[in-house]
């Protein structure tokens, strides 16, 4: 372990970080003119060329703010939120294969930051820890509809995560190893493993949903009837932390389905491309689709957000309960046979 | 340079772990808890047991102590509501605490002279032999104990059941 792999892998961190505060720094514009184009407007167009200032407007907004805390809050705890949504998205960005190995003069660069065996676990775990920033958040600010947004959020979570973890065990028993490298470089190709889980996949993004409380399963932060939720005493950075968190793991969870079940930087006639351009320019080209891949699904998240109405809180409940967690199963019963069967023959 | 990130793991591990005891508030004693549980999981880590790490990752700080602060906001434990604690329950507290020093101190004693367990095979931890393992020799063990679990499970849901029957 020399010192050019240590800069390796800080280059890669900082530019995975940049690239991810990047991204959503430029979904919450991308939101507002899917929004406006959704329902023939025009969208934010005043800040620079067709507004794409816009977002550096926001954030300095945001920065200039007066920042509040309650005087009843907790005060180490309300800090203490914001703070542990964002590290939360941050890290899961680290177990991703972006791309295949790239030849940087002599050097075989790795476009991962690192390959633990149980990647696709860790992004799970990472997943199913995103939820301690808003309950923190909700009950650090010491505010009836803020606590009961924090419960929402943790009942929500918990539920959908079995079906999650469900509809991953699935995938586990096509793809036989829980290492994201490996499983995104089995998906050589056109081999993608959509193609062998549909279901699998449904139960998944429908989870993904769920779990970066996006519409229709914005309950947390339902301003109807909550009065914007778990942010609602927060101002300044620390509201935009948390709505920057939203926006980043909208991007993670993007990355996790492009690279489970879409292929992540696999594309048909892949191997044609690589003698095409050689070993250095072929492996960021799959980079490039696989972000291709990462907006669409980012597109399809503001897509359903303004076109499906918000869950009633008991129809979340009986959706995640009664129809994903029974159809998970099932899905991994017959999965399991057709496995059984094939291996047999 | 593993024995003394140990160390200073195991000490935070310690530290945590009493400030879950000696916190007031019940929400900071489960945040303590929860981070009581991510020095165990660097502990895992260290043993070189990725799997069980990550799974004391997801299943207790992920899902288990949400659980906790879930319940712990819902009721919302007040000083005004917490339940006295007389002198007797006092003196009953110090004597329990004290069997649990002496079976401690006891065991500990016969863990110095025991020789030191050596794994056959250091990479145990990983998913693939730990699988190999639990579903080879283990298989009986394990099959039973997912059983106890789901006895349990359905005994929750007996319970709930007929709460809703007694109400409605």
């Amino acid at each position: 372990m020399g010192i050019d792999f240590v800069i390796e892998k800080f280059i890669l961190v900082i530019a995975l970080f940049a690239i991810s505060l990047l991204i959503a720094m430029y979904s919450t514009y991308a939101e507002r003119k899917v929004a406006a184009f959704l329902q023939d407007r025009l969208g934010p167009d005043r800040a620079g060329p067709f507004g794409i200032l816009q977002p550096l407007a926001d954030g300095v907004k945001m920065f200039m703010k007066e920042e509040i805390i309650p005087a009843n809050a907790n005060k180490w705890l309300f800090m203490v939120g914001p703070g542990l949504a964002m590290l939360c998205a941050c890290i899961g960005t680290a177990v991703i294969p972006w791309g295949q190995d790239m030849m940087v003069g002599d050097r075989l660069v790795k476009l991962q930051v690192t390959d633990i065996n149980v990647g696709l676990l860790y992004i799970f775990g990472v997943i199913s820890l995103g939820v301690y920033g808003v309950m923190i958040g909700g009950w650090a600010s010491n505010n009836k509809y803020s606590l009961l947004s924090a419960i929402r959020a943790a009942s929500q979570n918990i539920s959908y995560e079995i079906a999650m973890g469900l509809s991953i065990i699935a995938l586990l028993l096509v793809t036989n190893s829980l290492s994201l490298r490996e499983i995104v470089s089995q998906q050589h190709g056109w081999h993608w493993n959509v193609i062998y889980q549909p279901l699998g996949f449904l139960i998944f993004m429908v989870c993904a949903f769920a779990e970066t409380n996006r519409a229709p399963f914005d309950l947390p932060e339902c301003e109807a009837e909550l009065n914007g939720g778990y942010h609602m005493e927060y101002s300044s950075m620390k509201l935009g932390f948390y709505l920057f968190a939203e926006y980043i793991n909208m991007f993670v969870s993007s990355t996790v389905m492009a690279a489970l079940y879409f292929g992540g930087y696999n594309y048909p006639g892949m191997d044609y491309m690589a003698g095409l351009l050689g070993p250095t320019w072929a492996p960021l080209f799959g980079t490039a689709i696989f972000f291709l891949k990462i907006f669409a699904f980012i597109f399809f998240f503001m897509w359903v957000r303004w076109t499906i109405p918000r869950f009633r809180y008991d129809q979340l409940m009986s959706l995640g309960w009664k129809a994903l967690i029974p159809l998970a199963i099932a899905n991994i019963v017959v999965t399991g046979i057709v496995i059984a069967i094939v291996n047999k023959f | 340079m593993g024995t003394s990130v140990f160390y200073f793991v195991a000490t935070l591990s310690v530290i945590f772990a009493l400030m879950v005891v000696f916190a007031k508030n019940p929400i900071h004693s489960v945040l303590y808890l929860i981070l009581t549980f991510f020095t165990f999981t660097v502990h895992y880590v260290l043993l070189n047991a990725q799997f069980l790490a990550v799974v004391n990752f997801i299943v207790y700080m992920g899902a288990i102590m949400v659980l906790f602060l879930f319940v712990l906001m819902l009721l919302n434990l007040n000083k005004d509501n917490e339940p006295n604690k007389s002198a007797l329950l006092k003196i009953v507290g110090i004597i329990a605490g004290g069997c649990l020093v002496v079976t401690l101190i006891g065991s500990l004693k016969s863990v110095a002279i025991a020789n030191p367990l050596v794994l056959k095979n250091p990479n145990l931890g990983l998913v693939e032999n730990l699988g190999k393992e639990l579903f080879g020799p283990f298989m009986l063990p394990f099959e039973l104990s997912s059983l106890l679990l789901l006895s349990a499970m359905v005994g929750a849901v007996l319970l709930t059941k007929k709460e809703e029957k007694a109400n409605g």
